[in-house]
């Protein structure tokens, strides 16, 4: 009788528990995704609603002024170019030396790998800071090249280290048998370790990828040339700086619209929303990739 | 003390393995030269914090002022203020927005329902994958007279205030943006540890008695436990290096006497006033109290009986 009594109350307990924090759950979800969604439809409100701040739930009125703008923008289409050369590029340079820098390290019977790892570690803990890598990229004629931009970054450590783990976790059999049968350490990377992990070099392309299209710091301290911004640093002059002489959309800044009549905040949103939307776009076919098991014991050893 | 018979069956061991290991030395010398040229030269870099260093006279021909750099930034009485800007940031960072993900991976992980929770999951790590420009561009848009806060504001009657203009709302908004980028990505390594755990355990706290609440405090807590240190020890080496990006893009003149830290006042010393010596002997500093802060943690941590990094 008195189990049974607990028993019911631990269920009611449990029940509100659950209530509470799915509600919570729901705010959450909520919080996160109304600022993208409210950025969205002021882009393609109309200019007095937008103004009068009646853009709030729905969109008011339907055009598609700010994003023809963009498109038939040469200035920002340039930088769309640029991070797309910048993202594919690096990525590439990223993903090989990771490799081979993830592959020698994870083997246990590597001679001399324990030193190697100490002395990429340290790389993490440890760095000469802005302004000696400044004078180094300048030093090797590499300002104003879209090399400055992929090379000084051309391994992160801690996404090597990721791969280096996983890696390890592949079964020792298929190598092993592969060595019986005469292959080399280079024959047994590319046709049985490479293979195997797709999926952590997908995951690696998608981390990598993401932060040469997200990046502006090393574009800031390297490009002085505005032909070879990245579209996050047109963003930024545009929405940030208040600059819009770097583009050829006019604005006319005592109605606060431009000659379209296409509010300046929705064009501030709509080149929020184009510099994300790439992003936005494939978000959904690569979120299966951080199912558990891509950062389990990444940070060991 | 090796007798020479002895040394030379080392030597015949390690051309042996050296042999063995051909290939993977292969593989390993491109990364290898990576790190040496754009890692460790920019170490080598850091004697200019020792000089006075001109571009064209070189790292060998500028003039040696040993810790002129360092006295002076010392006793700058701006020092102060940059550290105090730095540390507070740091401690909410600490306080704030690293506890906040592991109560959010707690009470994801308590969620009904396999689909809900992947939803909650995949939606809460969408934010760290937009661009920081963007994240801040949509803060200063939302924050601005007009903008969407101050709607909300003006609508329940208030008055309208440009947030981003005022010193008083500069680490709140840090916190904030903080949390909603990166909340759910922190999360997932707490996750992933929690998906280890027997689930055993939770059967005998129930029969015990144990509510959901206890449960969580007393079985899950526990054993996400080593990943919370390990992620403080890797916090506490940043505690002097909060994160640049985002900073400069949020300060303006109008709130430099809170949001103006080390790396930014690095930045605006060495790159846009070309004092190079000067900066680099600033962010030496700062790296060295890094590396301390880092080692004396782990330090602690293994004293107390947890994990530590090494």
């Amino acid at each position: 009788m008195k189990t049974k009594a607990t028993k019911i109350r631990e269920t009611t307990g449990s029940t509100i528990f659950n209530m509470i924090n799915t509600v919570i759950m729901l705010l959450v979800i909520v919080g996160i995704l109304y600022p993208i969604y409210y950025m969205f439809i002021v882009s393609i409100s109309d200019a007095t609603a937008v103004m009068t701040g009646k853009v709030s739930v729905l969109p008011v009125g339907f055009h598609l002024e700010v994003y023809k703008q963009f498109l038939t923008d040469d200035y920002f289409l340039g930088t769309y170019k640029n991070t797309a050369i910048i993202t594919i590029l690096g990525t590439a340079i990223n993903i090989n030396m990771s490799i081979l820098c993830a592959y020698p390290l994870s083997r246990q019977d590597f001679y001399g790998g324990k030193i190697i790892t100490a002395m990429v570690t340290f790389t993490m803990f440890f760095s000469g800071g802005m302004i000696p890598a400044y004078l180094l990229v300048n030093q090797l004629k590499l300002l104003n090249t879209y090399w400055a931009v992929v090379l000084p970054g051309a391994i992160n450590v801690f996404n090597m280290i990721i791969m280096r783990t996983s890696f390890q976790s592949l079964p020792g059999e298929l190598s092993e048998s592969a060595y019986i049968d005469g292959a080399n350490d280079l024959q047994v990377l590319l046709k049985i370790v490479l293979p195997l992990s797709k999926p952590i070099i997908a995951t690696m392309v998608l981390f990598y990828a993401v932060a040469h299209w997200n990046g502006y710091v090393h574009a800031m301290l390297y490009f002085t040339d505005k032909n070879m911004y990245p579209i996050q640093l047109y963003v930024r002059s545009l929405v940030l700086s208040g600059l819009t002489e770097m583009t050829s959309l006019s604005m006319d800044l005592s109605t606060g619209s431009d000659a379209f009549g296409v509010a300046q905040r929705s064009i501030q949103y709509g080149a929020i929303i184009v510099a994300t939307l790439p992003i936005l776009f494939i978000y959904p076919f690569i979120s299966k990739y951080f199912e558990k098991g891509v950062m389990i014991g990444s940070l060991k050893g | 003390m090796y007798t020479g018979a002895q040394s030379i069956k080392r030597k015949s061991h390690m051309k042996r393995e050296l042999y063995r290991c051909r290939y993977l030395y292969l593989l390993v010398a491109l990364p290898v030269i990576y790190f040496i040229i754009f890692k460790y030269t920019p170490m080598y870099g850091l004697i200019i914090a020792f000089e006075n260093f001109k571009i064209r006279k070189g790292y060998f021909g500028s003039d040696w002022v040993g810790l002129k750099h360092f006295a002076k930034y010392l006793t700058d009485p701006g020092f102060w203020v940059l550290v105090k800007n730095t540390l507070l940031l740091s401690f909410w960072q600490i306080l704030v927005v690293f506890p906040v993900p592991i109560l959010f991976a707690l009470f994801v992980n308590e969620l009904p329902g396999k689909h809900f929770r992947n939803l909650v999951q995949n939606v809460s790590y969408l934010p760290h994958f937009i661009s920081v420009v963007v994240v801040v561009s949509m803060l200063t848009m939302f924050c601005s007279k007009d903008g969407l806060i101050n709607d909300i504001i003006a609508a329940f009657g208030g008055e309208r205030t440009s947030f981003m203009l005022q010193s008083g709302s500069f680490r709140p908004l840090y916190v904030i943006s903080e949390l909603w980028q990166n909340m759910g990505w922190s999360a997932i390594i707490y996750i992933s540890a929690l998906s280890g755990v027997d689930v055993q355990l939770y059967e005998a706290a129930k029969m015990d008695g144990a509510g959901r609440l206890k449960q969580m405090r007393h079985i899950t807590f526990p054993s996400i436990l080593p990943t919370i240190t390990t992620m403080f020890i890797l916090q506490m080496g940043r505690i002097m290096n909060i994160s640049f990006d985002k900073v400069l893009l949020m300060q303006n003149p109008a709130t430099y006497e809170v949001s103006d830290i080390i790396s930014t006042y690095v930045y605006r010393r060495g790159l846009e006033g070309s004092q190079y010596s000067y900066a680099a002997a600033i962010d030496l500093f700062s790296s060295v109290i890094n590396l301390f802060m880092l080692c004396s943690t782990n330090a602690i941590s293994k004293s107390m009986g947890q994990n530590g990094l090494w």
